[in-house]
């Protein structure tokens, strides 16, 4: 077996530990992932939230802020990730102290991917029966209660399902993140892999990246079909 | 004793709406005083504007103008809060139920307790005890996806009882059920009048919904009411063509001489075509026979269709009168004379 790894993978092999290695690329794109996705979660939650009820047919409606809110997810949604990675270099320096390295690669992940997952909260969250938010209505909830009783309740499978997407469409992020100077699986595909002739390393580079991406896809259409009745 | 002040009293209620330049004016000018202890029936055709009428009732909808006092409340003056006070007096049940999907039946019902301030043993002893009175307590760990349509709108009543409401709004509750579970939920709104007390505002388009539950009617067209009463008199003598429409379908006469009419039966009859609509005792009278007997005038019966309102009889009778012409003319003249209304249905092809 290890013959075997050894002659078809050797520079994976090489290139297994230490500072640059697959070990650690692995936990970069780890950390880059689901630190950002939770960053940005918690923030595109609560701007989907906030497109819902201040929208014309929301339960507190506030044109002016809805517009507003909404013109801004447009404009980040607009920049192509590569060039806000550039962009907003000194912006990232200021709030975590680098923009090298995975934890600099946070900020623009968190900033790149919020506003997308904004608009798929927010889309979940408006196939909410209007009927049922009027019920709550009728019952006397306050509008706090009912974005935590009703909208994120009966909109949970359909934000697990948005989730699951936006964690998908990160790790692609942080891959792209990882080639310019984030680290990672990413750019050991490149870095190493693709720009020195080292095929094998950015196949397996890739598995990697496949593997966690079916493991988030299946884990999160566990969590769904559990949730739904 | 003074004049009982209504429970629900709106007043010159106005709602209009903008839309993208056009002006829709929903409710114009209705004003409706409803009694402790009515079940009030609002009728109208589909945007005759009685949904956005009810919920003005909890402020669902807010009025353009008018006053609107529930419970002797000005809802119009009151809080934020004051106002999600005042709504879990009133509850309100719809025509898809609008159940949570994600909880089961027993955290449906629960749902409007969860405020309540109850322990959590006294709300299961609530939710129980409420679920045996619309008949599902063998369903509470049940999903409303597991449940008939009559079901899901048994667990919307219990949860709209939940917080011992002393009116209940049904928005078209019946409307998206067969015509025997309709009648299952209305038996069952018309004990909870009885058995609690509880006033009920009901909006239909189907006037056996009203027939069945309702002691007072509303008829409502183009955003107007157009006619107001109790039962009896709406049923057993309406004046607006639309409310003699909902009548009429009701008691199914309309079909019947459309029938008589296209069918060509009119053109094998002899005679006068009398209708008789009568409400109370004159039935008890054997009409027919005493035409006979008294004036030789044979009745051929078309069509008769008898009904009990509120422990009152209610017919309506369709025949034929055949006999000497003026033995006939007496004979309706005697008619006249019985507490019946009469009307002389033209024998010829009305229209085309």
């Amino acid at each position: 077996m290890a013959d075997l790894v050894n002659k078809f993978l050797p520079n994976v092999v090489a290139n297994w530990e230490g500072d640059n290695g697959f070990v650690v690329a692995i936990w970069q794109t780890l950390y880059m992932t689901f630190v950002s996705a939770l960053f940005a979660g918690v923030i595109g939650i609560i701007l989907g939230i906030l497109l819902v009820v201040t929208a014309d047919d929301g339960i507190t409606p506030h044109k002016v802020f809805y517009t507003t809110l909404d013109k801004l997810v447009n404009l980040f949604r607009s920049i192509p990730f590569i060039i806000l990675l550039a962009v907003i270099g000194p912006f990232t320096k200021l709030i975590v102290g680098q923009t090298i390295g995975p934890t600099g690669a946070l900020v623009p992940l968190v900033i790149g991917t919020a506003p997308f997952f904004a608009r798929q909260v927010q889309l979940a969250l408006v196939e909410v029966d209007p009927g049922v938010i009027e019920a709550a209505e009728a019952i006397g909830l306050s509008p706090m209660k009912i974005i935590f009783r009703v909208y994120l309740r009966e909109g949970l499978p359909e934000l697990i399902r948005s989730g699951t997407l936006t964690i998908i469409s990160l790790i692609g992020l942080t891959a792209m993140a990882g080639a310019v100077g984030g680290g990672g699986l990413g750019n050991m595909a490149i870095a190493v892999g693709y720009q020195r002739f080292e095929n094998d390393v950015t196949i397996v580079s890739m598995l990697f990246i496949l593997v966690l991406v079916f493991v988030i896809q299946g884990l999160g259409d566990f969590a769904v079909r559990k949730l739904e009745h | 004793m003074a004049e009982q002040n209504g429970i629900i009293q709106l007043k010159d209620i106005d709602v209009t709406f903008h839309n993208e330049g056009k002006t829709i004016e929903a409710v114009k000018n209705v004003s409706i005083d409803v009694k402790k202890g009515d079940v009030f029936g609002v009728i109208g055709y589909s945007g005759a504007g009685k949904s956005t009428l009810v919920r003005v009732i909890n402020l669902l909808q807010q009025p353009t103008s008018g006053s609107v006092i529930v419970n002797n409340q000005d809802m119009l003056k009151l809080s934020q809060k004051d106002l999600r006070k005042a709504r879990r007096n009133i509850g309100m049940i719809f025509q898809h139920f609008n159940l949570m999907n994600s909880l089961t039946v027993y955290g449906n019902v629960d749902f409007p307790l969860r405020d309540s301030g109850l322990s959590k043993a006294d709300r299961k002893k609530k939710i129980d005890r409420l679920l045996e009175i619309v008949g599902l307590s063998d369903r509470a760990q049940n999903y409303p996806s597991q449940l008939s349509g009559g079901q899901k709108q048994r667990v919307a009543i219990a949860r709209a009882l939940a917080n011992d409401p002393e009116i209940l709004i049904s928005d078209e509750a019946t409307s998206a059920l067969d015509p025997k579970t309709t009648t299952e939920i209305l038996n069952l709104l018309g004990r909870l009048n009885d058995e609690l007390g509880i006033t009920i505002v009901i909006i239909t388009h189907e006037m056996d919904a009203i027939k069945q539950i309702c002691n007072k009617v509303a008829v409502m067209e183009n955003g107007q009411l157009i006619e107001e009463g109790s039962l009896l008199t709406i049923f057993g003598s309406p004046k607006e063509q639309l409310t003699k429409d909902f009548v009429n379908t009701s008691t199914h006469i309309g079909s019947v001489l459309d029938e008589i009419r296209d069918s060509g039966i009119v053109n094998k009859l002899s005679g006068r075509l009398i209708e008789l609509n009568y409400i109370g005792d004159s039935t008890n009278e054997p009409i027919v026979v005493e035409l006979y007997k008294r004036f030789k005038v044979e009745a051929n019966i078309l069509f008769s269709n008898i009904e009990r309102l509120q422990n009152t009889t209610v017919g309506i009778m369709l025949f034929a009168l055949t006999g000497e012409d003026d033995k006939v003319e007496q004979a309706i003249q005697y008619l006249n004379s019985l507490k019946v209304n009469v009307k002389e249905i033209s024998l010829e092809k009305e229209g085309k």
